[in-house]
């Protein structure tokens, strides 16, 4: 009686499609995955360690090389922690502008995941589109700070420099482009056949299994909850503007791949509502030269574009933090990963690691 | 008949060869050899023509400029700077591999896309081998290349090209059989497997892709999925399993691979104008002339579907040949059975 065996598939850290160097141990019977198992800490840099040795202030450009793709978010994040510990008060101009970045990062962040999903299933030529687009995004960001990927530009207090009113100008003239190109994406990727085959009823997975897993972000709105921070926490100024949270109903990669599609279009309307409504005032609060949080310790979390990120900071009074943990979504969400590629073929596990859309820097940390 | 370029060229070479040798049997053995290297130089250039143009069309597709820099504005000389460049890689052979098969495999991977070249009409007349089972012994001969990625996956050691191997048989073979039946129904209209007899038949009555839509559609499919392009190319699926079959060659031996695959593009093209759109023939311009305009519009077709569109998965693709086509064009070869009927009681 012939005896068939699994055997162990290597997709290594060094891999044309693994989201940065993420290495999956793939048990394989024939092309069926039987358990999946991914292997981090080839990105691992030390940050919560480095954040230890330097003041708040000298610890906000580390967060930028978490989520490298949107960092934006993670500075905000994170100045938002220590102003929580701190005590500091952000002008409204400053939440404004703020809130207009990390939305305009988290359109940025999702055209990648839209580029790499479709690379990732072989339809290259959608890559470079949406990269094409986010060239405008990164133009953008280097108006205002000089820098098209590790902004720095959310600092503890506000923002580091005003924005100029030919910011203003050439976002709204963005944001008039954002349905054209969106349809676009429409034509060439979601109106494939190919595309919404390879996507639709893969890698299901159920609102209980995937709170079970603790994924949080597109990931669980498209399982069915509409959880989102900035509506359940209401932080910030996203009180005041309005906005819908997409959601899908079955958790499959298709849905994953649409709540994001659609969160562009919804962020498009937060920038929107921003622009308009930018008050006068002063872009970074007064702080003092050497900035002592009080003893204590404070969680502050955020709606990055991933999921939940959150900074666990333990001042002891000095200038420097006694210890932070980054509440790292990408981390959590490949929790996740192994659920979703049971029963898979190969071709599909691909296609599940692009929909969490982790990103290994901030896996990593 | 008034001869085209090819064969009033090969009237001349014979003329200069007999003058020379004299020799009825000797003259003839030359002939054959000079078409054997006619055909050989037009793969090889095609090869680096076409290395070329896949990287400016698709360059143009995904709003870039493509190659710019190697001789001049439009980078024209970049095909020589890559052969040079994979001439000049150090051999490296895998650990533990089966050293005869592995070498053995691109080689044997480039003689069946070379030797389908002998069927093909270039013009009228200009066939190498005008043989009357021309288009059933190009099908045969075709299949052949099945074996040679198998080799290279299975000698290759290493679990990538194994199962990059097995993807590509359990591929090439479904495909296999739709593209054989929908090509019947060109040879049922004609009446002969010749290939000179159904480009005849067209000239004379009407380009079979009017005759026979689906069956142009299914070959359109079947041949992108024979010759293993997107959205076919799971065996080559860059983002799952590297290479495929052919992750461990590097070098020369992989420069035959890819050969091979142009080769296996340019003849794909050049079946599918011989067999639909009507070959060499054409109103006002010479046949040659014809024929290759025929060729890289389907040229351009094929690479059009490269960088389009995404891959599909080996169960999806599996199916869809198995379920969808093959019945497809047993339905196609019924009807076209009635047609023939009807329109034979008819008129």
């Amino acid at each position: 009686m012939p005896k068939t065996e699994t055997f162990i598939l290597n997709m290594g850290p060094q891999h044309p499609s693994t989201h940065g160097v993420l290495q999956v141990q793939l048990e394989l019977d024939g092309e069926n995955i039987v358990h999946a198992k991914p292997i981090m800490g080839y990105l691992h840099r030390g940050i919560e360690k480095l954040l230890e040795s330097r003041t708040y202030v000298q610890g906000v450009p580390y967060t930028d090389r978490l989520d490298y793709v949107s960092s934006m978010n993670n500075n905000f994040g994170f100045c938002r922690a220590v102003e929580e510990l701190a005590g500091i008060e952000v002008p409204r101009r400053a939440e404004y502008i703020r809130v207009i970045m990390a939305e305009f990062n988290r359109i940025a962040s999702h055209l990648i995941f839209i580029g790499t999903l479709a690379i990732d299933l072989g339809a290259s030529t959608g890559m470079l589109y949406t990269f094409r687009d986010r060239e405008d995004i990164l133009d953008l960001f280097n108006l205002v700070c000089g820098a098209r990927m590790t902004f720095h530009y959310i600092r503890i207090g506000g923002v580091a420099a005003d924005v100029q009113p030919e910011f203003v100008e050439q976002a709204y003239a963005f944001l008039d482009k954002v349905p054209h190109f969106m349809e676009e994406y429409n034509q060439i990727l979601s109106g494939n056949e190919i595309f919404t085959r390879r996507l639709k009823g893969v890698s299901q997975l159920s609102v209980e299994e995937s709170l079970a897993y603790n994924m949080t972000g597109p990931n669980i709105r498209a399982a069915g909850l509409p959880y989102d921070l900035r509506k359940v926490d209401g932080y910030s100024v996203y009180p005041e503007l309005s906005f819908a949270v997409p959601v899908g109903k079955k958790g499959d990669n298709w849905d994953r791949y649409q709540v994001r599609f659609q969160e562009i279009f919804e962020s498009a309307k937060i920038i929107r509502q921003a622009l308009d409504g930018l008050p006068e005032g002063e872009f970074m609060a007064k702080i003092p030269k050497v900035l002592r949080p009080p003893k204590g310790e404070v969680y502050s979390r955020t709606e990055s574009t991933r999921g939940e990120l959150g900074f666990y900071i333990v001042s002891d009074g000095s200038t420097k933090p006694y210890r932070v943990h980054i509440r790292r979504p990408s981390f959590v969400n490949m929790q996740g990963l192994d659920a979703m590629c049971r029963g898979m073929l190969i071709g599909d596990s691909v296609a599940a690691f692009s929909s969490i859309d982790p990103l290994m820097g901030e896996v990593d940390c | 008949m008034h001869n085209g370029i090819l064969l009033t060229a090969a009237g001349w070479i014979r003329d200069i060869l007999t003058f020379l040798f004299g020799n009825e049997l000797v003259v003839n053995i030359l002939m054959t050899l000079v078409g054997i290297g006619a055909i050989i130089s037009v793969i090889l250039t095609s090869a680096i023509v076409f290395t070329y143009a896949e990287r400016k069309v698709c360059a143009f597709m995904q709003v870039r400029i493509g190659p710019n820099r190697v001789g001049g504005r439009f980078g024209l000389l970049q095909p020589i700077a890559d052969m040079l460049k994979l001439m000049s890689k150090e051999d490296i052979i895998p650990n533990g591999c089966d050293r005869v098969v592995w070498s053995l495999s691109p080689m044997l991977l480039f003689v069946p896309s070379a030797l389908i070249y002998s069927f093909f009409p270039f013009d009228d007349g200009a066939i190498l081998a005008d043989v009357n089972v021309g288009l059933f012994l190009l099908l045969a001969i075709s299949s052949q290349a099945v074996l040679p990625f198998l080799m290279g996956g299975y000698a290759s050691n290493s679990k990538y090209a194994m199962i990059g191997g097995m993807r590509t048989v359990a591929q090439m073979l479904s495909y296999e059989a739709p593209m054989a039946f929908s090509l019947i129904g060109v040879v049922m209209l004609t009446g002969s497997m010749k290939m000179s007899a159904i480009v005849e038949a067209q000239a004379t009555h009407t380009w079979f892709v009017l005759l026979q839509p689906i069956a142009f559609v299914i070959y359109l499919i079947t041949a992108t999925a024979e010759t293993n392009r997107t959205p076919f190319d799971l065996v080559e699926d860059e983002s799952e399993i590297v290479a495929g079959p052919f992750t461990e060659y590097s070098g020369m031996r992989w420069a035959l691979f890819f050969l091979a695959e142009y080769a296996n593009l340019l003849s794909i093209s050049i079946l599918t104008t011989t067999l639909f759109l009507g070959g060499w023939h054409g109103p006002v311009l010479p046949g040659a002339v014809w024929f290759w305009i025929k060729v890289l519009v389907m040229i351009f077709v094929f690479m059009w579907f490269r960088w389009t569109f995404p891959r599909t998965r080996i169960d999806q693709m599996l199916s869809f040949s198995w379920k969808v086509l093959l019945p497809l064009a047993l339905v196609n070869m019924l009807f076209t059975g009635v047609g023939i009927y009807l329109y034979r009681s008819l008129c």
